[in-house]
């Protein structure tokens, strides 16, 4: 393991379980401001959206592809629809992926 | 025996990862593709199970190789990685009163294996009515099952990265844009979210070209300010 390596792991270890203890280390019953309360609701929407958007419309990171060339597209419009009505993930996932791959395959 | 018609620490441990089971299967594929792409990723094997062992967040490790790969720095990763993680935080404030009396010897390993997952079992357990003192164990239990099934598909997806070359060709990473889909659109249940998502997504579009991927700091930021400000806007009305 490099040092690089080293350092991401250990730091990326120590922020998740300062998060995680915080709380625990002080063991009193405390409670967030309400409007802390609220913002973290909204976090893992507004980051998981704003990574997988540019993903899926920018597939090399450069170019726009809105159009029906773009695997990547179709794919994540088939995800979210199953997500969206079935409200499972693996499914979800899996008709992605499957999308996915036969359409990278048919259009080569 | 004060306690005897209580479960015992053994069954407390063996049902917390009995009921955890469902989940242990639904984190297999993500374990086995962060391993398959540690490597084309820039992280070695040695790395990505050091990782799996020693942060244990799935949704952070996925992020963090996703920014390895496109040549992100370590600040941004951990900003990033805190940023992601934030939602734990919440959790261990939800089940601190459970936790408040036990000794730091326990606090710690269980702040440690707090997971989406296990949060949710251990929650469901705290709030049923039996006044059980081993509910922890049940807590123990979760933990246990969730951290090495974590690894062990890990290993298995390091193994499996090494014995197809050329894994990185194959779109595989499409299985993360699919899994954040997946968790992103149930989630997408009011305005305030749906406005979150929105507003994210422009600005992670309009700022793409920051360096250090500092668009998608101020994208989250835009989203958590829009959803909680349509939230609010929504309650006046």
């Amino acid at each position: 393991m490099s040092g690089r390596e080293l350092a991401l792991i250990g730091g990326m270890a120590a922020v998740t379980f300062l998060v995680r203890y915080a709380f625990f280390a002080l063991g009193e019953r405390v409670a967030f401001p309400p409007v802390i309360q609220r913002s973290l609701r909204y976090v893992p929407v507004a980051v998981l959206t704003a990574i997988v958007v540019p993903m899926v419309l920018l597939p090399d990171g450069a170019h726009w592809q809105l159009n029906w060339h773009n695997a990547w597209l179709l794919g994540a419009l088939v995800s979210g629809l199953i997500a969206w009505r079935f409200n499972h993930l693996l499914a979800s996932i899996g008709g992605g992926m499957l999308v996915f791959f036969v359409y990278r395959w048919i259009v080569g | 025996m004060p306690h005897a018609r209580h479960p015992r620490r053994w069954t407390e441990i063996w049902t917390g990862a009995r009921d955890s089971l469902p989940m242990l299967l639904g984190a297999a594929p993500f374990g086995i593709i962060f391993g398959t792409l540690a490597a084309p990723s820039g992280l070695s094997a040695g790395a990505a199970l050091a990782m799996s062992l020693c942060v244990f967040a799935g949704s952070s490790q996925f992020i963090a190789l996703t920014l390895l790969a496109s040549g992100t720095g370590l600040a941004v990763i951990l900003v990033t990685t805190l940023v992601v993680n934030l939602r734990h935080a919440l959790y261990s404030a939800t089940l601190l009163p459970h936790v408040a009396g036990l000794r730091q010897r326990w606090r710690i390993p269980l702040a440690f294996w707090l997971t989406d997952e296990t949060f949710a079992v251990v929650q469901h357990r705290y709030g049923a009515p039996d006044r059980s003192p081993h509910k922890h164990y049940y807590y123990l239990g979760s933990c246990l099952a969730m951290y090495s099934n974590w690894f062990l598909w890990t290993l298995a997806g390091v193994m499996l990265g090494r014995s197809v070359p050329r894994l990185e060709h194959m779109g595989l990473e499409f299985a993360m844009a699919a899994t954040f889909t997946g968790i992103v659109v149930p989630m997408l249940k009011n305005r305030p979210m749906l406005g979150a998502a929105l507003g994210a997504a422009a600005v992670a579009l309009a700022a793409r070209g920051l360096p250090y991927k500092l668009g998608l700091m101020l994208a989250a930021l835009a989203g958590v300010v829009i959803g909680v400000l349509l939230e609010q806007w929504q309650e006046a009305a």
